[in-house]
């Protein structure tokens, strides 16, 4: 009877205090709300952009050729006259999709599978941690060209891939870190007061932990776009004339000097996105963390 | 403490006998041989191709042998550079790339690291956020626009430094050295911001202040080995990862290190070289991981628990 009140009232507070401060925290910081702004924009854009890009995104203009930014192309074209504008947005669609499908799969994952790792110990941390010594050491080239045979090339089963790889550093982060924790007083209390290592996982070691998870995070985002174009580079990912915002930078990196402006406006927007992505986590990190709050 | 290093020694055997079995499954699942590439091949030295390269026996009757093979420590001949063997070209490769990935590696500590406590001793401020962008553009910048835009301006416009090779000019390290680590040092200095963050919080650095010690000592002595767990526990993969190898990298410097093997043995469908570079990466793997777990411990006392839990 005592355990079933005493975790009734943690309940009750958690959930009230944590996220609701966290937010009233996190609006007082201009920088993370002008990421968050900026984010959601970007978002809305690449939901939108079918029906606001200036341009279809194959109409060429090869007597054009390549433009710097004019009244008709505010970003230029490419050098079959390709409007830079319409690209970098139908490219958002797909960096943006990369990006926060594989980081949430690694994220899951990873958060997952390093705390119980952490919080249980012994023989099962052995195993779940030389489960993902094994994962880092199998050759992912040949895993992504075997998916790309058999499935044809699947965007979906493409994030699904960077996901599965992008976790075990997460994992690895995430039990340090849980480890740290369970050694420490209110876990002792916590475990005292009767809590299912499930609920106090959820409710004591991830909160507690968020600040490197929430780095690792806004970290893995980008690390994610670029792998797309590394494997996009390779013609595993995404195809021509079809693009991502990693592979406008790889193709404006090899023209840089005739046509700066294919690698800088793509570059720009992905610059910009992971800054937002980067001041919202930060400040995520400083609102969630009730010890280092000053104001 | 020994106990610990010898129990994970002998967990290596189980993970690199997984790693060898699903990576011998998988590229021979993988459609393509290593002879289907060359044109001109009949039927007959096709099949003699095979049999010299022990093609043409039962699959699991191969794995038997390459087993063998690799418990005796011998990778096999590769099928696409003729009479060398894995053993060689690795051998050859590795400390071309060893000794790049530990350049790479200084570069990344030495400015990750001080960006990051400098950045966490003052948080919200100039001294924040300056060197945080930087390591930003270091994180959104990839190493195939890096690496040219660095040859771009001090090998050519400057003309200060050589712009490819591997110890035929004096110089000729650094450029490489820099491209390779500054996707590290943003992840260690962002990382590293994260962990001093978390530490310097805590009560006993409060303790540290109260009694009058100077900041460098409070940073160094009290705060910097419970800070850089985070960082810790990403340089294991990281160094692995270095010293197995940069595609880019080498491809863009010219560096004749192991990076581009894997990316070409996962092409040419050399069964060799793709099973034994991934040997290699997961004993690197393996040593390293533990060499992280093991300073971690070191840097953390809550964490040395797990050695008694063997």
């Amino acid at each position: 009877m005592n355990t079933q009140t005493i975790s009734d009232i943690s309940q009750a507070e958690q959930g009230t205090s944590l996220w609701k401060d966290a937010w009233l925290r996190l609006r007082k910081n201009h920088l993370a709300v002008f990421g968050l702004v900026l984010l959601v924009t970007f978002i809305i854009i690449a939901l939108l952009t079918p029906w606001i890009a200036p341009y279809s995104y194959q109409a060429q203009d090869l007597e054009l050729g390549a433009s710097p930014p004019s009244a008709a192309h505010w970003l230029g074209t490419d050098i079959f006259g390709r409007d830079l504008m319409t690209q970098i947005m139908y490219g958002g669609r797909i960096s943006l999709a990369v990006g926060f499908v594989a980081t949430t799969v690694a994220l899951l994952i990873g958060v997952t599978w390093g705390a119980i790792a952490g919080y249980v110990g012994g023989r099962t941390d052995a195993v779940m941690m030389r489960m993902v010594d094994i994962l880092y050491a199998l050759p992912f080239m040949i895993f992504i060209v075997l998916l790309t045979v058999v499935f044809g090339r699947n965007m979906l089963l493409l994030f699904l891939a960077i996901g599965a790889v992008e976790w075990l550093t997460m994992a690895r982060i995430m039990r340090g870190q849980v480890q740290s924790l369970r050694q420490m007083e209110f876990v002792e209390a916590a475990i005292s007061l009767g809590l299912s290592p499930a609920t106090l996982i959820r409710r004591h070691l991830v909160p507690n932990a968020l600040g490197p998870i929430i780095v690792y995070t806004t970290l893995t985002i980008p690390s994610v776009m670029l792998l797309e174009a590394f494997l996009s580079f390779l013609g595993l990912g995404v195809q021509p004339p079809q693009t991502s915002w990693g592979l406008l930078i790889s193709y404006g990196a090899e023209t840089m000097e005739e046509y700066p402006w294919l690698l800088i406006f793509p570059g720009v927007a992905l610059t910009l996105t992971l800054f937002s992505l980067n001041f919202l986590g930060d400040g995520l990190r400083d609102a969630l963390d009730v010890r280092g709050a000053k104001d | 403490m020994w106990r610990f290093i010898g129990v994970r020694l002998l967990q290596a055997i189980p993970v690199i006998l997984v790693v060898i079995t699903v990576t011998f499954f998988l590229v021979r699942i993988a459609p393509g041989g290593p002879f289907d590439s060359e044109k001109a091949v009949t039927r007959e030295v096709k099949a003699a191709l095979e049999a010299q390269y022990k093609l043409n026996l039962p699959l699991f009757q191969q794995y038997t042998s390459y087993l063998n093979d690799v418990a005796h420590g011998n990778l096999g001949p590769s099928f696409k550079y003729p009479g060398r063997s894995v053993n060689e070209l690795i051998a050859a490769g590795f400390p071309v790339t060893a000794e790049l990935g530990l350049y790479a590696m200084l570069v990344a500590l030495g400015i990750g690291g001080l960006a990051g406590i400098i950045a966490a001793l003052k948080p919200n401020t100039a001294q924040d956020y300056i060197p945080m962008s930087a390591a930003m553009i270091g994180i959104c910048m990839p190493s195939f626009l890096l690496g040219p835009l660095l040859v771009l301006v001090f090998g050519i416009h400057l003309d200060w430094l050589p712009v490819s090779g591997w110890g035929d000019i004096p110089g000729d390290k650094i450029l490489p050295a820099i491209t390779l680590g500054a996707a590290y040092a943003a992840y260690i200095a962002r990382l590293g911001r994260a962990g001093m963050l978390e530490v310097l919080s805590q009560d006993y650095i409060r303790t540290a202040r109260a009694k009058g010690l100077p900041e460098w000592q409070v940073v160094v002595k009290h705060s910097l080995r419970g800070g850089m767990i985070p960082v810790v526990a990403f340089l294991g993969p990281a160094f692995a990862g270095l010293l197995a190898g940069s595609f880019v990298v080498e491809t863009i410097f010219q560096i004749p290190g192991l990076g581009r093997f894997f990316v070409q043995a996962a092409f040419n469908r050399d069964y060799t070289m793709i099973l034994g570079t991934t040997v290699f990466v997961s004993v690197l793997i393996v040593l390293f991981n533990l060499l992280s777990d093991i300073l971690a411990a070191w840097m953390n006392p809550r964490l040395r628990a797990q050695f008694s839990q063997h």
